[in-house]
């Protein structure tokens, strides 16, 4: 039988593990939202972007449909508390999913120019606020809030843009962990598109990518620098199991593996160390604040820990076996997905025969 | 305006519109693996673009399936966060397995059912649309699961600290009370398709073009249109009075209007609920049915709402009492209007008879609005409780989302959905206007979106 303490530690890393996928998978789509308006040169290379993260979108997007609902079910006080003390956030972030689903899907339906340049604007611009957003809910997670007695809190977007003990959403801190989302995603997105495509398009999102290396570098340093200023607790976890150190540097590492691996040409090297990149951001992210889930800014007894959140053993030990099974076929279907829309992306140029009415 | 309100009204509205379009992608996914097995097996070409035809219209409605489904998930935090904080540990089971499980199946076979057909075999196509369908009626199982714990709660314990636990997982799945409304919903999505698909067809006959197709689109949407909407009243609508009798009997009293018990209790098919004076104005009754139905002796007694406490009344006794009739009203229209066309198809004298054709095309909307009546006689007879008899709603909503907040929310989606309306509604005519049996199967030389060529 597992224990109590060992169950809320493995339900932590599956949720985890499953926003981790989120970010690493539809990251390169919203990356690619960012970047398709001002790298694509015509319609046609407009259309090749589109092409080469349509048939995936959908069910990279799941891991967060998921990923929520697995937290409801294993952390239901967690759930609770974040999504409506984050409200207004919550709410934008889903109006965004709405638009850039839009974005990508309807564009094609007809053939009429206004109509294709109208959700090109809402895919490039819900892309962009989306990773912004994304980047600055898990700053306020390590920042904290004001939670009360009863675990609740309400934030509003901004009140005086200090880290202080009543932030608001939007404070320097965040700021700064939304631009982070906003470069590293932008990169990432523009790697998985050189990998989809040939041509000039490809050389102009590889000279993109090296163009905004540096400031990739800069902001994740400054970012690390603001977390420990901001949460210093955030450093016990990293001294008492020194092995956790080897984070910063793998994340270090395969930062910069980017730029290497782009000037030998080994695109899809380079896209991994990207997936990699973020992958230890988060992982990072998420050793220093384990076992707690959401700190106070105000009193640290109010933090909202795995022990205070976790539900039922009876029903997580069932969902332990039902989860494992329900990932391991979902992985499956992804890796059949992705092997049959492998291989570069080909648009004929004539508009597709039934793009018109 | 009050908080409380105004998060019931947003997940109201969200939900229904919601609703919506998983109906139609339901039912209509289960029409498609019809049409496509007559295809895989005949070879005819009619049956092929058919299948495509439907796929295209199929992937335009789950698109916006998906876009106003996603909210659904997160408001049970963001607007019902003392609910969410107390029923996680059962109800988050189900609406997360409902990701796992069928999401990801969903999404992963649909590209590949709309635009595989050059790449995969004959039959391996078919098991892409087989797929497609088995998760979206997945996808519904699990989400009725999760309502039907919030009518009628079973294996679960009751803390202290005001949290649920789950003590049976088979005893949350196979909630009896989830398997009748799995069975009856169901049914309401296939009506939905079905009719979609007949007034389709009759349209095209009355316009005098795509024939052919216009004919085999009756004859599936005719057939599964007569054989689903009988299914609606019996079994599965007359079991759901039966238990809804035996455990909301509050709630029954209400959906037929009787504030008095009685014995041999009538059926009001039409009348107007007076809650002051507490009964029908201008009935039109026919007597001791109601009885009958729900005990099958006439002179059973029926319990009224005189019974029960007024605090414990369903909430909004005239919406509860006209949902439900605009709901079976409808169904036995269904059942009249299909019958006869059944009736005409057989004798194969359907194609012709434009007086019946207009009703036949008409008829299209109606389904949505039973479908969506019936939800709302579920979930209005519900209140005022959130989960029938343990929690009551005004204990459910956030804390400290205040009403100004809640309402620049709702405002959004309002304005957001009524945009997404005149898009769908763009799109679908402009499919149905092209018709059937242009291009050929989809590429997938390159990936293309999900649903567009
Ligand atoms: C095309 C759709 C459709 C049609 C024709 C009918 N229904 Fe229905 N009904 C639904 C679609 C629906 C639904 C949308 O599927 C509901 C809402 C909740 C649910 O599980 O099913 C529902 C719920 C529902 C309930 C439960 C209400 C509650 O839980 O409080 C009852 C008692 C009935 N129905 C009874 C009937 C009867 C007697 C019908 C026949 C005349 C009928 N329905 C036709
Ligand atoms: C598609 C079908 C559905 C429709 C049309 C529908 C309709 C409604 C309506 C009209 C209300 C408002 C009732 C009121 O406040 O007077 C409501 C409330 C609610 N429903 Fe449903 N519902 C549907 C499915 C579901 C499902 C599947 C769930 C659970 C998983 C659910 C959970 C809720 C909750 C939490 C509320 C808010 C609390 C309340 O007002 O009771 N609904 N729904
Ligand atoms: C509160 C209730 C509900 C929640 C939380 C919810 C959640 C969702 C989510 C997150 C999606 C998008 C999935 C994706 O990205 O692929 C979705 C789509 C879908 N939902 Fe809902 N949903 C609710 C009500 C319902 C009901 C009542 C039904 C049917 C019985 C239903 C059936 C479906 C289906 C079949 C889809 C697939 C997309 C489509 O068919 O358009 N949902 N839902």
């Amino acid at each position: 039988m597992i224990g109590a303490d060992v169950m809320g530690t493995i339900w932590y890393w599956l949720v985890a593990a499953m926003l981790v996928a989120y970010v690493v998978l539809d990251g390169f789509d919203i990356g690619a939202g960012i970047i398709h308006l001002f790298i694509a040169k015509s319609d046609l290379d407009r259309q090749m972007i589109l092409r080469s993260i349509g048939p995936v979108w959908d069910g990279n997007e799941v891991w967060l449909i998921a990923g929520g609902g697995t937290l409801y079910f294993a952390f239901p006080l967690l759930y609770a508390s974040a999504f409506s003390g984050f409200y207004l956030a919550f709410i934008i972030v889903l109006w965004l999913l709405i638009l850039r689903g839009l974005g990508i899907e309807l564009r094609m339906h007809l053939d009429v120019r206004v109509w294709r340049e109208f959700f090109d604007g809402c895919f490039a611009i819900s892309s962009a606020l989306l990773a912004i957003i994304l980047g600055a809910a898990l700053a306020n997670v390590i920042r904290g809030v004001p939670l009360g007695d009863d675990s609740y809190f309400f934030l509003p977007l901004w009140t005086n843009w200090q880290a202080g003990p009543n932030p608001g959403i939007l404070d320097w801190y965040t700021v700064i962990g939304g631009l982070v989302a906003l470069v590293a995603l932008t990169v990432h997105g523009s790697l998985f598109v050189a990998l989809k495509v040939e041509g000039a398009l490809h050389d102009r999102t590889v000279r993109l990518v090296r163009a905004l290396w540096p400031a990739l570098v800069a902001i994740t340093i400054v970012s690390l620098v603001s977390t420990v200023w901001v949460r210093r607790s955030m450093l016990e976890n990293y001294t008492h199991y020194p092995v956790a150190l080897t984070i910063p540097v793998l994340v270090m590492a395969s930062l910069s593996g980017i730029p290497v691996y782009c000037r030998s040409g080994r695109v899809r090297a380079a896209f991994r160390c990207s997936c990699l990149y973020l992958t230890f951001m988060l992982v990072g992210a998420a050793a220093g604040l384990y076992p707690t889930m959401l700190p106070s800014t105000t009193d640290s007894a109010r933090d909202i820990t795995i022990a205070r959140a976790i539900s039922g053993r009876y029903a997580l030990s069932a969902g332990l076996s039902w989860w494992t099974l329900g990932i391991v076929i979902a992985i499956g279907y992804f890796v059949f997905v992705y092997r049959m829309f492998a291989g570069k992306v080909r648009v004929t140029p004539s508009p597709s025969t039934d793009a018109t009415n | 305006m009050d908080a409380l309100i105004l998060h019931r009204i947003q997940f109201a509205f969200t939900i229904t519109y919601h609703y919506l379009f998983p109906q139609l992608t339901m039912g209509m996914a289960l029409l498609i693996v019809v049409l496509k097995t007559l295809a895989v097996r005949t070879n005819r070409r009619v049956y092929h673009d058919s299948a495509r035809f439907w796929a295209r219209i199929f992937g335009v409605n789950f698109v916006l399936g998906v876009a106003t489904g996603v909210p659904m998930e997160f408001q049970f935090g963001t607007n019902w966060s003392q609910f969410s904080r107390a029923t996680g540990g059962v109800i988050g089971q189900p609406l997360a397995m409902e990701g796992v499980f069928s999401f990801f199946l969903e999404s992963a076979f649909l590209g590949l059912f709309l635009y595989g057909e050059r790449r995969l075999s004959k039959w391996g196509h078919w098991w892409a649309a087989f797929l497609v369908f088995l998760g979206s009626w997945i996808s519904g199982f699990f989400i009725i699961v999760t309502d039907a714990w919030m009518q009628h709660p079973v294996a679960y314990s009751l803390l202290p600290n005001g949290r649920f636990e789950l003590t049976s997982f088979t005893g949350l799945l196979l909630n009896p009370w989830a398997l009748l409304q799995y069975a009856h919903n169901m049914g309401g999505a296939v009506v939905t398709g079905a009719f979609v698909m007949s007034a389709t067809g009759a349209f095209y006959l009355l316009e005098d073009r795509f024939v052919d197709y216009g004919r085999l689109f009756l004859r599936v949407g005719v057939t599964a249109g007569l054989i689903f909407s009988v299914l609606q009243i019996f079994p599965t609508g007359d079991l759901h009075g039966k238990y809804l009798a035996k455990h909301q009997p509050a709630v029954m009293a209400g959906m037929e209007g009787l504030f008095k018990s009685e014995r041999g209790a009538p059926i009001v098919l039409v009348g107007q609920p007076d809650e002051e004076r507490q009964r029908i104005d201008n009935p039109i009754a026919v007597n001791r049915v109601l009885s009958f139905l729900i005990y099958g002796s006439t002179a059973a007694e029926v319990k009224g709402l005189n019974e029960f406490p007024k605090e414990n009344w369903p909430a909004n006794i005239p919406l509860l009492y006209y949902s439900y009739h605009i709901m079976a009203g409808l169904g036995t229209w269904f059942v009249l209007l299909m019958g006869v066309a059944e009736l005409l198809l057989w004798r194969d004298r359907l194609f012709g008879a434009r007086w019946l054709l207009w009703p036949i095309f008409l008829s299209f909307p109606l389904p949505y609005i039973a479908n969506t009546a019936g939800w709302m006689t579920a979930e209005i007879g519900r209140q005022p409780w959130l989960i029938y008899g343990l929690l009551r709603t005004e204990h459910g909503a956030s804390k400290y989302v205040s009403g100004g907040n809640a309402l620049f929310t709702l405002l959004g989606f309002m304005g957001l959905y009524a945009v997404l309306s005149l898009l769908f509604v763009l799109l679908v005519f402009g499919e149905i206007h092209r018709g059937p049996g242009i291009g050929s199967a989809a590429d997938v030389e390159s990936g293309v979106p999900v649903s567009n060529a």
